[in-house]
């Protein structure tokens, strides 16, 4: 496989007719990284990953793989791969000439290029299919194929756009640890694109969240849970309480919030009122509502919570740790 | 009720053959019971209208082709098989008027008869038309399909691509001649411009126009369905084998001509079909001089040679079903469509 490289972002800014999608953004990506951009719909993630692609012009600014602007390059001359959010197998060839594809563009002769994409398909545990029709495969199995046949250009920057929005949750979770797992035997740069949270705290050394056009916070996965950056971040990321605390707006985990039965106890914050309990298995989601009418969200451990069960209607006193207040920076 | 002798055949077969194809993988949808929701029972008399339906729709276009195609047709095969005289047809069984097609014509080999010429300039104007309507038509086609992005654009040049078809043919025909003519437009720009001295005879009344106009009438009967073949390309596609490091000749020919094949082949059905058959354009364009199995069908027919005239239908018919049958060899039209 070839060398990792590095992806770098120079305010670069994408424009159809007259909507910014993205809107001068820079970024660095360290060689090797695992990173995902996340947001929500419509937030310009994907058009940032296709103008890495090179499959969208970038309208303004700089795009970098390893030491060269890579602009008006082809994708091939990028050293990138793409897999596409609903695969893009093509519905013609076999499996086997699926990832011999880009082989057969250069050139390669038949016999050589279905021996490599015999050995391709090994990677993703797929030789059995090698002659199946796409059409004839799974969800999950066309994805393994569409890896494959991404991974058969020894790209430098594997690029993923919603890999595994179109697999049933199970299949998601395995994918995912599957991904991580060729990620760091090839040891190459990988960019994902997706919508869910989750799946971007699993995966990436680098997590992007964007909104607007614009990159709101990027860190690795843990800083940006425990220090989001805006009340967006803290939102979309989930899990978090956002406060007004004096002139300040907090945000306070929701792991971080302790319901105590005694509403008048000395270290109690807030006075709220039990509104709804919902068991969740490992743990117990408590919602509250406070009397200056915040809406709250604590989550006990389910023992911690059956010790000293509450009703809806309970009325409790909501207290937190000073060093657990993280503040937080308004969004423009 | 929910016994699972209650459970439609089909359903249990889901259950019984759920895909467990996923590599390593037990399958989450075998553990999950939410798919096999039971349909209620109909009672029998919905039950038989059920059934009905499907032929009950299709009936009336199946009673059009009846009359109107398959009834003529058997006339057509059986009178070929008929006496006829100066002033009569009789009904009789004999294979004459199929003899007095080919009269002379084996005998006359490696020399060709007239029928095996007329056949042979048929089918050249059957296939120079169909490489010209190809190469237009998928022009236009992936021009309408990738390139014009908006549905109410496309519309608007599909109206335009019709135009031709506003007029009657002899009007569509006869608008040609103040274009190619001997003092047409196009010789009177070629002489001004001094390209030539002397008017071009060979644009209007020749081969040259006969194709024109045939390209020009049927070029849209390969748009249509090359259109409908690209429109089910996903762009992603494109984009993957650019990615792959396809150039766009490479991608044209590996992914974009395979799928668009089935679309071709309609085209190309329709086409060869209607220029084999045809004998007015060739007729009015080729100025009468040119022959066609169409003309030569119509000039028999005027003499009252029906049973010759048929059976020169018949193996035209045959000629054109052959053809038709080679090119879906090469595709299977039930699959792709």
């Amino acid at each position: 496989m070839s060398q990792a490289q590095s992806v770098e972002l120079a305010a670069v800014t994408k424009r159809y007719d007259n909507a910014l999608a993205v809107d001068a953004i820079s970024l660095k990506i360290k060689a090797g990284t695992y990173c995902c951009l996340l947001g929500p719909s419509g937030c310009g993630k994907s058009s940032t990953l296709r103008m890495i692609a090179g499959h969208e012009e970038v309208t303004d600014g700089d795009i970098v793989i390893g030491q060269r602007v890579v602009n008006n390059d082809t994708p091939a001359e990028r050293g990138t791969a793409m897999m596409f959010q609903n695969y893009a197998l093509f519905p013609h060839l076999s499996v086997a000439e699926n990832v011999a594809f880009s082989l057969h563009m250069k050139g390669v002769a038949r016999a050589e290029r279905l021996a490599r994409a015999a050995t391709m398909l090994e990677l993703v545990s797929m030789e059995d299919y090698a002659h199946r029709l796409p059409n004839q495969l799974s969800g999950g199995q066309q994805q393994r194929v569409a890896l494959a046949r991404a991974l058969m250009t020894k790209p430098s920057v594997l690029l993923l756009d919603e890999p595994l929005s179109a697999l049933d949750p199970f299949l998601r979770v395995r994918m995912r640890s599957e991904l991580r797992r060729i990620q760091s035997e090839l040891g190459i740069t990988f960019i994902h694109v997706t919508h869910s949270q989750e799946e971007a705290m699993a995966l990436a050394d680098l997590m992007v969240v964007m909104n607007d056009g614009r990159i709101v916070q990027a860190a690795p996965p843990r800083e940006i849970y425990n220090a989001p950056r805006t009340p967006f971040v803290a939102r979309f990321i989930g899990g978090h309480n956002i406060l007004e605390d004096g002139d300040r707006t907090i945000t306070l985990r929701a792991d971080d919030l302790a319901v105590l039965s005694d509403a008048g106890a000395s270290d109690a914050r807030r006075r709220a009122t039990v509104s709804e309990i919902e068991y969740r298995g490992v743990d117990v989601r408590i919602g509250l509502e406070t009397e200056a009418g915040e809406s709250l969200t604590a989550v006990i451990g389910e023992r911690a919570f059956f010790d000293q069960p509450l009703t809806p209607g309970a009325v409790v006193g909501v207290g937190w740790r000073t060093d657990a207040a993280h503040v937080l920076t308004l969004d423009r | 009720m929910t016994n699972v002798t209650d459970i439609p055949t089909e359903v249990r077969q889901v259950r019984t053959s759920a895909p467990t194809n996923e590599p390593g993988l037990t399958n989450a949808r075998t553990a999950d019971p939410g798919h096999l929701i039971r349909k209620p029972r109909r009672r029998r008399g919905t039950r038989i209208a059920a059934t009905m339906a499907p032929y009950l729709q299709a009936a009336p276009i199946a009673l059009v082709f009846l009359i109107f195609f398959v009834l003529p047709l058997a006339a057509t095969v059986i009178v070929s098989f008929w006496q006829y005289t100066q002033y009569s047809i009789e009904p009789a069984l004999t294979v004459q008027n199929y003899g007095d097609v080919f009269y002379g014509c084996f005998d006359q080999l490696p020399g060709l008869c007239t029928t095996f010429r007329t056949y042979l300039s048929t089918l050249k104007f059957g296939i120079v038309v169909w490489a010209t309507t190809l190469v237009i038509g998928f022009t236009v086609a992936y021009f309408l399909a990738f390139h014009v992005r908006t549905l109410k654009v496309q519309v608007i040049c599909f109206v335009l691509c019709t135009i031709p078809f506003w007029t009657s043919i002899v009007i569509r025909m006869i608008s040609w001649i103040p274009l190619l003519g001997r003092n047409g437009l196009v010789n009177q720009a070629l002489m001004a411009m001094g390209v030539t001295d002397t008017p071009l005879e060979g644009l209007l009344y020749s081969d040259f126009a006969v194709i024109l106009a045939l390209t020009h009438l049927y070029t849209l009967f390969m748009v249509v369905p090359i259109f409908n073949s690209l429109m089910r390309i996903d762009p992603a596609l494109i984009e993957a084998s650019h990615d792959a490091g396809a150039t766009g000749a490479q991608t044209l020919r590996h992914v974009i001509l395979p799928l668009a094949r089935p679309g071709i082949l309609i085209g190309s059905i329709f086409v060869v079909t209607v220029v084999v058959g045809d004998f007015m354009t060739i007729g009015i364009m080729g100025g009468q001089q040119i022959a066609s199995v169409g003309k030569v069908i119509q000039t028999q027919m005027q003499f009252l040679q029906f049973p010759l005239a048929a059976a020169n239908a018949v193996i035209l018919l045959a000629t054109v079903l052959a053809g038709v049958w080679a090119l879906l060899k090469l595709v299977d039209i039930r699959r792709e469509l």
